[in-house]
């Protein structure tokens, strides 16, 4: 079966993000980008399973600048087998307009089976997968942590706030990825270079009939309030007596 | 304007989350609707009936809401959406798992996770981990929002609105609800829970998170965790408090062999009063604890246990 997996490039989860002094936005010029670590967990799914035999064939999908063609590669260089990049104009692509591409795409594609993660690390919106899986009038499973195909149902274990969850979905369908799927490979160099031989389609919105026109407007970004710096204690009788004193909160 | 908040219950009680939601619907102003959808909810219904500044609370009781099945509850919320401006939900599990449908299906642009409301179109919301706060204005119809529970106080429980049944809507039969398996425990739910004692890699195994357990239970606290001691298998993943896990901002957060990455210090730096209890003095939690600890935490934590008895 063909698997759909869509990733996205972000700031690299371990930079230190600046908020822009225009209060615009935050700074993504000479900042280090790396994949979502989401969408990494959704490409290893997506490799194991070509791997164990139940996946044929994986189409990787990028949204966003020329400069996602990075990304795609990288997912070709863990085990993806083409690529495709929308390439759209605006910085500002919002999650309803991406789930509106993903789908068209898939419209074009037909995988059986749509792999996404769960939430991307810089807008924190965590809406895609489920949008697409809506628009499509597929079912999901939103933060997965196991997934067994048989035939055409999927039975899948979900995080939920108090444990797991267990649902068996209809096949196709859209997953997104938790963090306890799987520990996403480490590329190597051999890969990389075989990576870049791999076909890799360009797009552009207009081609796929979506109007990605914002429906939010930012009108400001700024810091978070800083806390004021706190008290070093000499031992856990001092911190005792000053939770009880000074805190007061036991 | 007229809200629709779609309350998260067990079928008897509310979850913590809920009552911070009506809190935002109130703050945006306009008739307040609570729809509890369920199976055999009718308690949670009347539980929802009680909290001040509400008009109505709409039950809607079937076996396909069980579970909370997204594809059902986002279905049932469609049959009804039109007559509201805005449509909210806690930023939960359970929210976030099916509030996208719906605002998929209305071709709305869900604002998610609001931490105040500025206006009835403009919202503040955490982006990068908290690390920046966005304020964002909606050009959409209805307003489609999660809202994050630390960002609102509960509402009062003190009101008596009155339950009228709604029909349930259609079971799409995409999903079959197949059982969940939740953690069984004694302390309070962290998100809501007044003290929090959180272990991170420094714990060095499951086991070693005994000792937290004994002060949690000393202090009536729940126990967290951060994503490192999740990743390395110490704890379940419904531990975690961070970016990708719970939010929580309890009265007095403990945190025990948490370094403070990033991702954890979203998940808990609106916490009232922090502790941070580690032996390395270049732990960047130092710069968000209130108080914090230089110490080896197999020697401190007992001791502090040992002196809150």
């Amino acid at each position: 079966m063909k698997v759909l997996v869509t990733v996205k490039r972000v700031i690299d989860p371990y930079v230190k993000v600046r908020v822009k002094s225009d209060g615009t936005g935050v700074e993504t010029a000479n900042v280090k980008m790396a994949m979502n670590p989401f969408c990494e967990i959704a490409i290893e799914q997506a490799v194991r399973m070509k791997e164990a035999g139940v996946v044929t064939e994986i189409v990787a999908v990028s949204i966003g600048a020329p400069q996602c063609q990075e990304t795609l590669r990288t997912a070709m260089a863990m085990g993806a087998d083409r690529g495709i990049l929308v390439e759209t104009g605006t910085a500002d692509m919002q999650p309803l307009a991406v789930a509106k591409l993903v789908k068209a795409i898939i419209d074009k594609e037909q995988p059986k089976l749509v792999i996404m993660g769960k939430q991307a690390i810089d807008d924190d919106a965590n809406q895609t997968g489920q949008m697409v899986s809506a628009l499509l009038g597929w079912p999901q499973s939103a933060f997965t942590s196991g997934i067994t195909v048989n035939g055409d149902t999927a039975d899948v274990t979900r995080e939920i706030d108090g444990g797991l969850e267990k649902l068996t979905i209809k096949l196709p369908a859209v997953i997104t990825t938790d963090l306890r799927l799987n520990e996403p490979r480490y590329v190597t160099l051999p890969n990389i270079m075989k990576a870049k031989k791999k076909p890799l389609e360009t797009l552009k919105p207009e081609a796929l009939g979506v109007d990605v026109t914002p429906r939010l407007k930012t009108l400001k970004v700024e810091e978070p309030p800083k806390r004021s710096a706190g008290v070093k204690v000499a031992d856990v009788k001092e911190l005792v007596a000053k939770l009880k004193n000074e805190a007061r909160v036991i | 304007m007229s809200i629709l908040v779609i309350a998260e219950h067990d079928g008897k009680q509310l979850k913590p989350g809920t009552t911070n939601t009506v809190t935002a619907a109130a703050k945006i102003g306009g008739d307040i609707t609570v729809l509890v959808a369920g199976q055999q909810c009718a308690d949670a219904a009347q539980t929802a009936a009680k909290i001040a500044g509400i008009k109505k609370v709409l039950l809607a009781d079937a076996p396909q809401y069980a579970g909370g099945v997204a594809e059902n509850i986002a279905a049932l919320v469609l049959t009804i959406a039109s007559q509201y401006t805005h449509i909210l939900a806690p930023a939960t599990g359970f929210g976030k798992n099916f509030m996208p449908r719906v605002a998929a299906a209305l071709d709305v642009q869900q604002i998610s996770e609001i931490s105040a409301v500025v206006s009835a179109d403009t919202f503040v919301r955490p982006i990068y981990a908290g690390n920046a706060l966005a304020t964002v204005q909606s050009a959409d119809k209805v307003k489609v929002i999660t809202v994050r529970a630390t960002g609102f106080d509960a509402a009062a429980e003190d009101g008596s609105a009155a339950v009228e049944n709604l029909a349930a809507g259609p079971d799409t039969g995409l999903a079959k609800f197949n059982g969940q398996e939740l953690s069984k425990s004694d302390r309070p739910e962290l998100t809501a829970a007044r003290i929090i004692v959180s272990g991170g890699r420094g714990m060095g195994s499951g086991e070693n998170f005994k000792i937290l357990e004994a002060l949690a239970d000393k202090l009536g606290a729940a126990v967290g965790a951060s994503r490192a001691a999740v990743d390395s298998g110490f704890v379940p993943n419904d531990y975690q408090v961070g970016q990708t896990g719970k939010i929580v901002a309890p009265e007095l957060y403990i945190a025990v062999g948490i370094s403070g990455a990033i991702q954890h210090l979203a998940g808990m730096k609106d916490s009232k009063v922090i502790i941070a209890i580690n032996k390395d003095p270049e732990a960047p939690i130092f710069a968000v604890a209130d108080y914090w600890l230089e110490e080896d935490l197999f020697k401190a934590v007992p001791e502090l246990t040992q002196e809150l008895g």
